[in-house]
């Protein structure tokens, strides 16, 4: 009942050690996600919480330990660094959580990423994560609110997610997969990737995509939706009383100054793609109610 | 992160870049000493402030226009102490203006033709892109709607960086020949330098013009870096002017709170940038104004809170607040403490709405109720906007 995670999934947490990666891979563990090791450079041969291994590389929780997902909690001058042993380590699966990670260093990810033509999958930076519920949590979104079932959600915004999964649960409907791509600028799955993946699992019987100003990730989505996807969707946009040239907290949530990317262009592409639109974030399920019965 | 026209002109030059010569100055003395140094020739007077628009701005006091071309000395001396410390407005400041507390002054230049060159970061292709034309000097938006054929985008993957075959395309497109070609190539190869080392978001070098004998020369820039690569460079952290930023900006930045001054009367403090933009929205759409953006974060303490409350409220324009906390990991009863501890560090004056949501929501609207601090809680976020943008236009 999932895309990318499930009880299969073998984790390694990349900055295992740190303050951040303790206390969200204790959630994570928690919850019942299968975290097979840990990496800290130069921490090697210790335990993590007298449980898991912690390695020096990735590579080793590969080849020793299996690790087919990592999650990346490293401080931001070293994310781009992670996210790039991660990739050479090719596991097919890398989530960063990590904000604040240079642009220009996202830029060179995106490369490298380009050039593993479609063996890694990146999601993120600066992200909450993903989770299919009942099965596996990577990533520091509250796992209680989510409850498993067969709507897909999408967002670029964290607490957004939340607001819209707990609707969905207090309104009795599970959720499939969960995905947070992020709010930054570049980043390594956009709103369309997400899509086409819920669309194209059959476990998924509808979607809500959460959106910001910025970029064009949202349009291009749409256009997608508009041709291929027979499934309900519903979504919201964040930021439509923003203004022009203002970075709002997301380093991508940006209406430039020539007036691109509005919140108003993408509350249109939705329109003309048949979505079916939340105008306020406390009417997210609810949008997705009157065209989905479940 | 911005920085000055006369900063952006010394960085340019350090990576090869040829400006007219030019002095910053920011007091009676400095203007004096750098007129003096510009010798007895025509002069240009430029007001230094993070907008754009300046020389057609008009300073509050009447004077018009930010940049001028003047004779002579004693005209420059004149110009510089009508404008220094006076508050210019422009098409991008917004009618409050900025003051003036630096200008610049360089040698004046003869020009024959007027180019636009710019290298950005951009955020579709994951690459930078060279953006040019024939057509400078002006807004390069407009350009770009009613002429976009006159506009050249070049793109330079970061694997390759910027390869000779890239300037020869933007010198082909400018119609450039000869020795101008080598020329152009040294300036774009220098601006490259200068926004990948530096990680830069954009540098514009608009007009970049050609002078009658032929020579080509950066005669107004800008630059913006990536704030989350300043770590980096102290060299350019150390070029911000934290008198072009908010003071409740600079207050914000130093307890991690993401935080951006608006113009409306109800503030908002909220869990997340995407709730807390949603917030503004709906408050807007209530009939509201918005007096900021304000993201606590996902682990907001009571020193945070209390530090946002503080904030807010020394917003004159403040009239009401609204705060609007998701509970996730970090629980609806523990932000509930902080928020009462909060209220009762900071003496409220205006009307406070409190909606919480998520885990443990009861037990934290409980403490909220039962606080003795003067706020109304709300059950939903409609219903919260609805209340505090009543409350404050009714008393």
């Amino acid at each position: 009942m999932s895309i990318l995670v499930n009880k299969d999934t073998r984790l390694v947490v990349q900055g295992i050690t740190g303050k951040t990666g303790t206390f969200h891979t204790q959630q994570c563990v928690q919850y019942g996600t299968n975290v097979v090791a840990g990496v800290t450079p130069g921490k090697g041969g210790q335990m993590w919480e007298g449980t898991v291994p912690v390695l020096n590389t990735v590579s080793e929780a590969v080849k020793q330990y299996g690790a087919n997902v990592s999650v990346i909690y490293v401080p931001p001058p070293f994310a781009a660094d992670s996210i790039l042993e991660a990739i050479a380590a090719e596991i097919p699966l890398v989530i960063c959580i990590t904000e604040g990670v240079p642009v220009r260093d996202m830029a060179e990810v995106r490369k490298a990423l380009d050039a593993t033509n479609g063996k890694v999958r990146l999601i993120g930076p600066n992200c909450p994560g993903i989770i299919t519920p009942g099965e596996c949590k990577i990533g520091i979104m509250p796992g209680y609110i989510h409850k498993p079932g067969r709507v897909g959600v999408v967002s670029r915004s964290g607490t957004l997610t939340y607001e819209a999964v707990y609707q969905l649960t207090t309104r009795g409907h599970g959720q499939s997969t969960c995905i947070g791509i992020g709010g930054d600028p570049i980043n390594g799955t956009s709103q369309l990737d997400a899509v086409r993946m819920l669309n194209e699992d059959p476990d998924t019987d509808a979607i809500i995509m959460i959106g910001e100003i910025g970029g064009s990730a949202e349009e291009e989505a749409c256009a997608y939706i508009k041709e291929f996807v027979k499934k309900p969707v519903a979504g919201f946009i964040a930021g439509a009383s923003a203004p022009k040239g203002r970075t709002m907290g997301h380093a991508g949530a940006i209406v430039s100054a020539s007036g691109a990317g509005t919140a108003e262009a993408k509350f249109a592409a939705m329109e003309a793609a048949g979505v079916s639109i939340a105008r306020n974030p406390s009417e997210i399920a609810d949008a997705l109610l009157k065209i989905y019965k479940g | 992160m911005n920085i000055h026209e006369y900063q952006a002109k010394d960085l340019l030059q350090d990576f090869g870049v040829p400006v007219p010569k030019g002095y910053p100055a920011k007091s009676a003395e400095e203007v004096d000493s750098a007129i003096a140094q510009l010798g007895n020739e025509m002069i240009v007077v430029k007001a230094q402030i993070h907008a754009g628009g300046r020389g057609k701005g008009t300073f509050t006091d009447g004077y018009k226009g930010g940049v001028k071309v003047v004779k002579d000395p004693a005209a420059a001396k004149e110009a510089a102490t009508a404008m220094l410390g006076n508050t210019l407005v422009t098409a991008q400041t917004g009618p409050e203006g900025r003051k003036v507390q630096t200008l610049y002054f360089t040698e004046a230049c003869d020009i024959a033709h007027e180019y636009y060159l710019a290298i950005v970061l951009d955020r579709d292709t994951a690459q930078s892109v060279i953006i040019a034309s024939t057509e400078g000097g002006m807004d390069i938006e407009a350009v770009a709607e009613k002429t976009p054929e006159k506009i050249t985008r070049v793109p330079v993957s970061p694997s390759t960086g910027l390869r000779p075959y890239h300037c020869r395309e933007v010198a082909f497109a400018l119609g450039f020949e000869g020795d101008q070609i080598k020329q152009l190539s040294k300036i774009l190869s220098g601006v490259y330098k200068m926004f990948w080392e530096k990680n830069a978001m954009l540098v514009e070098i608009n007009p970049l013009v050609t002078t009658p004998d032929g020579q080509l020369l950066a005669l107004d820039a800008k630059v913006s870096f990536d704030g989350n690569a300043l770590f980096k460079h102290a060299d350019i952290q150390a070029l911000r002017d934290l008198n072009e930023e908010d003071p409740k900006e600079i207050e914000a930045s130093k307890f991690n709170l993401a935080y951006i001054a608006l113009d409306g009367n109800i503030a908002c403090m909220v869990n997340g940038a995407g709730l807390a933009m949603a917030t503004m929205d709906i408050i807007k759409s209530y009939g509201g104004e918005p007096a900021n953006f304000l993201d606590v974060g996902g682990g907001a303490n009571e020193e945070q809170v209390t530090a946002a409350f503080k904030i807010i409220l020394s917003d004159p324009n403040v009239k009401g607040i609204l705060v609007n906390i998701f509970g996730g990991i970090m629980k609806c009863d523990v932000i509930a403490n902080g928020i009462v501890a909060a209220a009762k560090n900071v003496e409220m004056t205006v009307p406070l709405v409190v909606r919480l949501e998520g885990t443990n929501v009861e037990a934290g609207k409980k403490i909220l109720s039962e606080s003795g601090v003067a706020l109304t809680p709300a059950d939903s976020l409609v219903h919260a906007a609805e209340i505090i943008v009543d409350q404050v236009k009714n008393g």
